[in-house]
């Protein structure tokens, strides 16, 4: 059989032109990384960060005779994730063994719930971007254990093969895993890469909201692998797939797909077949490589694990646990859409921005809704760009922010100085009130010290005053600015300008 | 009391001399450790001898006994030998196996804190079949363990070494592991004591696995009640093993005491028709047939009963243990423990030319078993079939424990061959076990007695009992044992020829 080589790059064909002429059938694996207090089979710590395999026992580093015992904490976080999934829950399930020997692996075997998942047979309802509404099948999410990790030095790539010599940190062995399985998600056309990233970007703000994972996709707490299959448009006919693995944003993940769409076009169109095979995303490139061939095809000798009994959870135990099920991540928004008056639109836009827990919060500490998101989204997002952070990780609380919103809203400040008072609170100053002690920010309302300037600045424009008094009232902006200057902005601009008028009449 | 006179104690009186402080838990640690010095250069009981630490731990029960505090337990200065299966901080771990050669874990089997908590004096490791694999001993990479009865022969396996020191009077008490007859078979070719406990009756947690389903840690002695009272010591729940059951210890010392009044009547023994006729040697028969006369004098009413699949029980036990220990003993890889293989490329290399140094023809004979029996396409017709036999089995074991408390049959076909005779022959070494494997397929418990002599060498008796039914085992295996001893003029085991260098 001679096929079109998956090593030399295909021309890749043009998206547009792919969905003419091809139906994509997606298929994505999320493995989340639970974060429980312990490991997924003993009482190691698994913060992520600390000094190599200072995060280590017997048990996790399989030395000879240790035995797993299952993390109880984790079991109860796989449930929540297969509930809010809307999935079955196993009244019964034994782990297994998938058999493969890797260094990084202590055991050389993982242990997983292979074919006797926690949870099976749910959905995620998708909201996209248009409005619409796309339902992915959940075929099962089960618990495993994750591996340590291999720095490879040396060799291109980071790649095991041409390394010098390897490193091994097994603080991330045994790091309860749970793996998140769609069905086929077919029907999807032009939007398949629209519709992976919306999956991946629902089912993260689902586990976030859950707390059982900070679902890190840059510090890997949350990996995505995308299947991808392509048919000619219509046939019906299910398509070789790929898996493309290391895909570590939400970007990517659309990235990925669309790549891996016109990649495989390419191939088909060259009268070459797709191999099922694992790539690799380049997020340099945008494009997937292929990982390296085996020359047979790999055997897990997948058995029941003998070191453990099976997980039975009562139906007492699930109902408990679906009574802990916080409000959802789209139920949360549509009420608070209610509550806010917003369109779809804004709701999506704050929720992209990372703002929408921010506003909330500022919201909650007394501020009008109007007003915390226009902090939010407008200038403190500015800020958070300028200074090359996250929204979130600004120095500034949404209590402060709320506090310098009604601040301004009791007329002791104006949005200029409030905006220095942000700064302040920025740049580590105090909190808002603090900032306005030390700065002496504090808008002057003292009337006769405002006439007092008012009158100074008359007495400077002569030519001015004419024009006012001839009813050029517009050219009173001239003699605003020069007040505001005097006061060093502390004044409130609308009674300067109202003074202009009244004073240049007399 | 000399020296030699206080090996040839039993542990129970051994203890209560060290507790009315008659003799020093020193003094009975040095006259073992002198008996090893003595003789275990014939006998080869032991992979390491941990003298100071020995003599450490005895120091301590003589200071508490000193200080005038209760022993620890009732076990508490009195020595043993440990089955270099299982985990210690003092001294190496090695299975019998190159790979893991000198080899020192960084933490404590369950069983040895047990045992240490316990004030047990623990003398050193003994010689095993490498990762209990074998009947013999001779799978040791350290060389054969012998058997005192008669060094030209076996001591059994994989438990040798622990039986050995026993016979040998080098230790009073000793750990083992039964995985199909580890613990028994031995006991039975050294003429002691060596009960499995029900599966998860004593914890897993440190034992190195051979077959975790199967697997089982147990005691080990010259007398019942000695195995009782050390039973009691090892056994119950933990929490670091989730096979282990959280459900008291059956109170089997109280069982063995009873026992020893020597009174069975009202109890039913079944006679396995399975087990006992055709590939048993006829010496092997006669002697099971006088220990069921003795059952029945005793008052016990004997049953024969049938248990269909235990015909089944050796070709399903070399599916499961083979597959499991493939996947078990992948851990064996260099990359963190353990022998390291000098030449290799890559990680693969390595790991693949360790394992071929470091594994013995036995090991990887099962290894490439299990590795087959897994593989896609034959695990329904192999392991999975295996595991419908095992079902079946326990199904045999419920029925006849429905008719009956115990279950008897001949612990072994044969008794102790020469050292050589079947080591090329593996099929006929397994055939040691047909009688000992259907109770670890089934979780059930079990037990060897010693019940008397053909061609001079011993014979055991088996007793098996229902899950968690260790009380009634120890009882009847104590009443056999007490009227054994009562005709025969004592102890089988004083019988045993002295071991000369």
């Amino acid at each position: 059989m001679t096929t079109a080589s998956t090593h030399s790059e295909p021309e890749l064909v043009e998206f547009d032109d792919v969905v003419a002429r091809f139906d994509p059938v997606l298929g994505i694996e999320v493995h989340v990384e639970l974060s429980t207090n312990t490991k997924m089979f003993c009482g190691c710590p698994t913060e992520f960060g600390a000094e190599p395999n200072t995060q280590v026992c017997p048990v996790c580093l399989g030395m000879p005779g240790a035995l797993p015992v299952v993390n109880r904490a984790a079991v109860e976080s796989a449930m929540r994730i297969g509930l809010a999934l809307n999935c079955e829950i196993a009244p019964w399930g034994r782990f297994a063994r998938k058999n493969y020997f890797y260094p990084d692996m202590p055991k050389n075997f993982q242990t997983s719930q292979y074919d006797e998942p926690i949870a099976h047979d749910g959905f995620l309802d998708l909201t996209l971007d248009d409005g619409e509404v796309v339902r992915i099948g959940i075929e099962r999410a089960h618990m495993e254990e994750d591996t340590g990790k291999s720095l490879h030095v040396g060799g291109a790539d980071g790649r095991i093969h041409g390394a010098d010599h390897s490193l091994l940190d097994y603080n991330r062995a045994g790091v309860p895993l749970i793996e998140i399985v769609t069905k086929m998600i077919p029907d999807t056309g032009a939007r398949a890469p629209e519709v992976a990233r919306a999956y991946v970007t629902a089912l993260r703000d689902l586990i976030k909201s859950l707390g059982v994972s900070d679902v890190r996709m840059d510090q890997g707490s949350m990996r995505a692998d995308v299947n991808l299959s392509l048919s000619p448009s219509g046939s019906g006919q299910l398509g070789t797939r790929t898996e493309t693995k290391n895909v570590n944003s939400l970007r990517s993940v659309e990235r990925a797909v669309r790549h891996e769409m016109s990649r495989q076009a390419g191939v088909l169109d060259a009268g070459g077949e797709i191999v099922q095979e694992t790539r690799h995303f380049d997020e340099a490139t945008g494009h997937t490589r292929a990982g390296r061939r085996k020359e047979t095809s790999e055997d897990y000798r997948y058995f029941p694990e003998p070191d453990l009994v099976p997980i039975a959870p009562s139906a007492e135990w699930v109902e408990e646990l679906r009574g802990t099920l916080p409000e959802l991540p789209w139920e949360r928004r549509k009420r608070i859409q209610t509550e806010w008056g917003i369109s779809d639109e804004e709701i999506r836009d704050l929720v992209n921005a990372g703002a929408l827990d921010l506003v909330e919060a500022t919201v909650a500490a007394g501020a009008s809704s109007q007003e915390a998101r226009s902090w939010w989204v407008a200038y403190l997002a500015q800020q958070a760009n300028t200074r090359s952070v996250e929204l979130a990780d600004l120095a500034i609380t949404p209590e402060q922010v709320a506090r310098v919103i009604a601040l301004v809203a009791d007329g002791e400040l104006t949005n200029k100085l409030a905006r220095q008072v942000v700064d302040g609170v920025l740049d580590g100053e105090g909190s808002p009130d603090e900032v306005v002690a030390a700065r002496g920010l504090k808008v002057v309302s003292d009337e006769g010290e405002l006439i007092a300037a008012v009158d100074a600045a008359l007495a400077e424009q002569p030519d001015v005053v004419e024009k006012i008094r001839g009813g050029k009232v517009a050219a009173a902006g001239a003699i605003v600015g020069a007040v505001m200057k005097a006061t060093r902005g502390q004044a409130d601009a609308k009674r300067v300008k109202e003074l202009v008028v009244e004073r240049s009449s007399l | 009391m000399s020296a030699s006179d206080l090996t040839r104690l039993t542990a129970a009186e051994l203890a209560s001399r060290i507790h009315a402080r008659e003799v020093s838990a020193v003094e009975a640690a040095q006259a073992h450790l002198d008996r090893i010095g003595a003789v275990d250069s014939r006998v080869h009981a032991f992979l390491h001898v941990g003298t100071e630490s020995a003599l450490a731990s005895a120091q301590r029960v003589d200071a508490a006994l000193a200080d005038g505090a209760e022993p620890v337990s009732p076990l508490a200065g009195v020595p043993l030998a440990l089955k270099d299966v299982f985990t210690t901080t003092d001294m190496p771990t090695t299975c019998g196996s190159r790979i893991l050669e000198d080899w020192q874990p960084p933490y404590d089997a369950t069983v040895t804190e047990r045992l240490r908590a316990a004030g047990i004096t623990i003398l050193g490791k003994t010689n095993m079949d490498e990762f209990a694999m074998g009947s013999s001993t001779e799978h040791s990479a350290y060389g054969v363990t012998r058997n005192p009865w008669d060094t030209a022969r076996v001591p059994g396996g994989s438990g040798g070494g622990s039986a050995a020191a026993l016979a040998a009077h080098e230790a009073p008490l000793a750990i083992g592991t039964d995985t199909g007859g580890s613990i028994r078979q031995p006991a039975a070719f050294t003429g002691t004591v060596g009960v499995k406990p029900t599966y998860g009756g004593v914890s897993r947690y440190g034992l190195v696995a051979c077959a975790s389903s199967l697997d089982q840690a147990g005691p080990c002695a010259r007398t019942v009640l000695d195995a009782a009272l050390l039973h009691e010591v090892i056994g119950g729940h933990d929490p670091r093993d989730s096979t282990s059951i959280d459900q008291p210890v059956p109170d089997v010392v109280a069982a063995a005491r009873q026992g020893a009044n020597g009174d069975l009547s009202g109890l039913k023994v079944g006679v396995v028709r399975e087990l006992g006729g055709e590939g048993y040697q006829p010496g092997v028969r006669a002697a099971h047939d006088a220990s069921l006369r003795r059952l029945e004098k005793l008052g016990a009413e004997l049953v024969e009963v049938s248990c269909p699949h235990f015909e089944y029980g050796m070709a399903a036990y070399y599916l499961i243990l083979p597959s499991e220990v493939s996947s078990n003993l992948a851990r064996f890889d260099a990359m963190r423990y353990g022998l390291r293989a000098a030449e290799g490329r890559s990680a693969e290399e390595v790991m693949a030319n360790t394992r071929e140094q470091g594994f013995g023809p036995e090991v990887k004979r099962r290894i490439m078993l299990g590795t087959y029996a897994l593989s896609s396409g034959y695990y329904d017709a192999y392991y999975g079939q295996a595991q419908k036999v095992r079902t079946l089995i326990s199904r045999d074991f419920a029925a006849a424990f429905s008719q009956v408390d115990v279950l008897v049959s001949p612990t072994t076909p044969t008794v102790p061959f020469p050292i050589g005779e079947k080591v090329d022959d593996p099929l006929a070494m397994y055939l040691n076990d047909l009688a000992t494997i259907p109770t670890n397929l089934a979780g059930v418990a079990g037990m060897s007695v010693p019940s008397g002599l053909a061609e001079g060498l011993p014979v055991g008796l088996q007793v098996m009992a229902p899950a968690l039914g260790e009380a009634v085992m120890y009882r009847v295996g104590a009443a056999f044992e007490a009227a054994r001893d009562a005709d025969e003029g004592g102890p089988l085991i004083a019988r045993v020829p002295e071991v000369t260098a």
